[in-house]
């Protein structure tokens, strides 16, 4: 399907309206605007970096919903359409975020009654014991109706190589319930790609009930960048002069060494940059200096070049400290 | 003379015909909008005086669409076709802490009613009581189809 934006979409819906009634299309295009879903799609837009394919996917379901709505407001009926999603991608690329702007979007497309996000893991939907999976897994599915209901990490809820594990009995009813209900709940499974790959393998069924397979590439340096400095921003922090640069050669190292989780690797950056911040601040104050309000949002370059990833090897020798 | 039943009035809208299951959702959705939980309870025993139903699973007290309710209600539904069940919503408001709302969402295909049993006591004083006749068989076998 190509990326529809959004003055074809709207013209799209009214060739198939303008030929039954005109009022109705005024209607239906104040609508629309009263849900506000350009605002929305213009919020992903701006506060999300990069993901191209996720940006345009979501635009493409917000689409198809308000196309869905012209048509029932002029008496076009059609089954809603299968919105379980799977996201795919490495740590940190923005799945669970993605996940909870998700659920206010089909909230304000009128998808899904409530738009509330119930995150779960295994620990939520299988039991301990015979009999304790069902209860756990239909208090969990309830939580979630009229919202959106994640699972993160979903490809542990099934172990194959123990055929006396309960995951068996929560991924049936999950099943079951993503057919059944597909009015009631939105279920999106989130999960490294060849876990995902090798659940979906090992669940036959599971995979064709999920409409939308989206895959979260990882960031670029440019991105990264570009979300660390929004990072800054939101928390009232200015990086110095040289910092910019630091912190690029920063994230150019930090790359290529193990256990790299893209947003969530630039936020733990930014949290030690932080600290490093602090303490020169104080220790500044303490010998006798004046504070401005500048030292205090100001990041400085060897605020970061301190960091042990240019020692280069932190993470290689498998210490789990920090970098 | 054929006896027709009688159609047992408890709690709200028992005077209205049945409730689809939009109407249910729709009521139990305004109780949840205003912060009640609801419950789902089944009876076989049709006397007023039988407070106390069964169970059907925990009260819901952390649901945000009636759905999950709903689900829970035709459940039960399946489980006991010919019972009466109904659906509580309980408001745990502190001072309040009661049910608010309570109405039936299912009774059996025939219900045969009461008779008033007269019991002679001292002193020529009579005193009355009302019997179902559903509770003349055990449980399980109290209601037949239609």
């Amino acid at each position: 399907m190509p990326t529809i934006d959004r003055p074809q979409l709207f013209g799209a819906g009214e060739v198939d309206v303008l030929e039954l009634d005109d009022d109705t299309v005024v209607n239906a295009m104040e609508l629309v605007r009263d849900a506000g879903v350009d605002e929305v799609l213009d919020r992903v837009d701006s506060e999300l970096v990069a993901l191209r394919e996720v940006k345009a996917r979501i635009r493409e379901i917000a689409a198809l919903l308000v196309v869905d709505r012209l048509r029932r407001s002029v008496g076009l009926e059609s089954e809603p359409p299968t919105l379980h999603m799977c996201f795919t991608g490495n740590p940190g690329a923005g799945k669970t975020t993605v996940a909870m702007r998700m659920g206010e979007i089909l909230y304000r497309l009128g998808y899904v009654r409530k738009g509330h996000l119930v995150s779960v893991t295994r620990d939520d939907l299988v039991g301990q014991y015979v009999g304790h999976t069902a209860p756990k897994t239909t208090e969990v599915l309830k939580r979630a109706m009229g919202g959106v209901l994640f699972i993160d990490e979903a490809y542990h809820i099934y172990r194959v190589d123990n055929e006396r594990d309960y995951g068996q009995e929560a991924v049936e009813m999950l099943l079951q319930v993503m057919e059944n209900q597909r009015q009631d709940l939105v279920v999106i499974m989130a999960g490294y790609k060849k876990e995902m790959d090798r659940f979906f393998s090992d669940v036959p069924g599971l995979s064709s009930r999920i409409a939308h397979h989206i895959d979260f590439p990882d960031y670029s340096i440019g991105e990264l960048m570009e979300i660390a400095s929004m990072m800054v921003d939101r928390q009232r922090y200015r990086f110095g002069p040289d910092a910019i640069a630091a912190f690029e050669d920063y994230l150019a190292m930090r790359v290529t060494q193990p256990r790299f989780a893209n947003g969530r690797s630039v936020r733990n950056a930014l949290d030690r940059v932080r600290m490093r911040q602090a303490i020169r601040v104080y220790e500044a104050a303490g010998r006798g200096r004046r504070l401005t309000r500048k030292d205090l949002v100001t990041l400085e370059a060897e605020d970061i070049l301190k960091s042990r990833v240019f020692e280069g090897g932190a993470y290689a020798s498998g210490s789990s400290g920090n970098a | 003379m054929v006896h027709k039943g009688l159609r047992i009035t408890q709690g709200t809208f028992s005077y209205l015909p049945d409730l689809t299951d939009e109407e249910t959702k729709a009521e139990i959705q305004y109780g949840i909008d205003n912060g009640w939980a609801p419950s789902v309870e089944f009876t076989s025993d049709p006397h007023p005086r039988n407070v106390y139903w069964e169970m059907w699973g925990m009260p819901m007290f952390d649901l945000k669409d009636a759905a999950a309710a709903l689900y829970e209600v035709k459940r039960c539904r399946e489980a006991f076709p010919n019972s009466y069940i109904r659906v509580s919503l309980y408001n745990s408001k502190l001072t309040k802490q009661t049910t608010a709302l309570q109405f039936i969402v299912n009774r059996p295909a025939y219900e045969p009613g009461f008779r008033l049993d007269r019991q002679e006591s001292t002193d020529r004083i009579v005193r009355y009581t009302l019997h179902a006749y559903a509770l003349d068989r055990p449980e399980g076998e109290r209601y037949r189809d239609a």
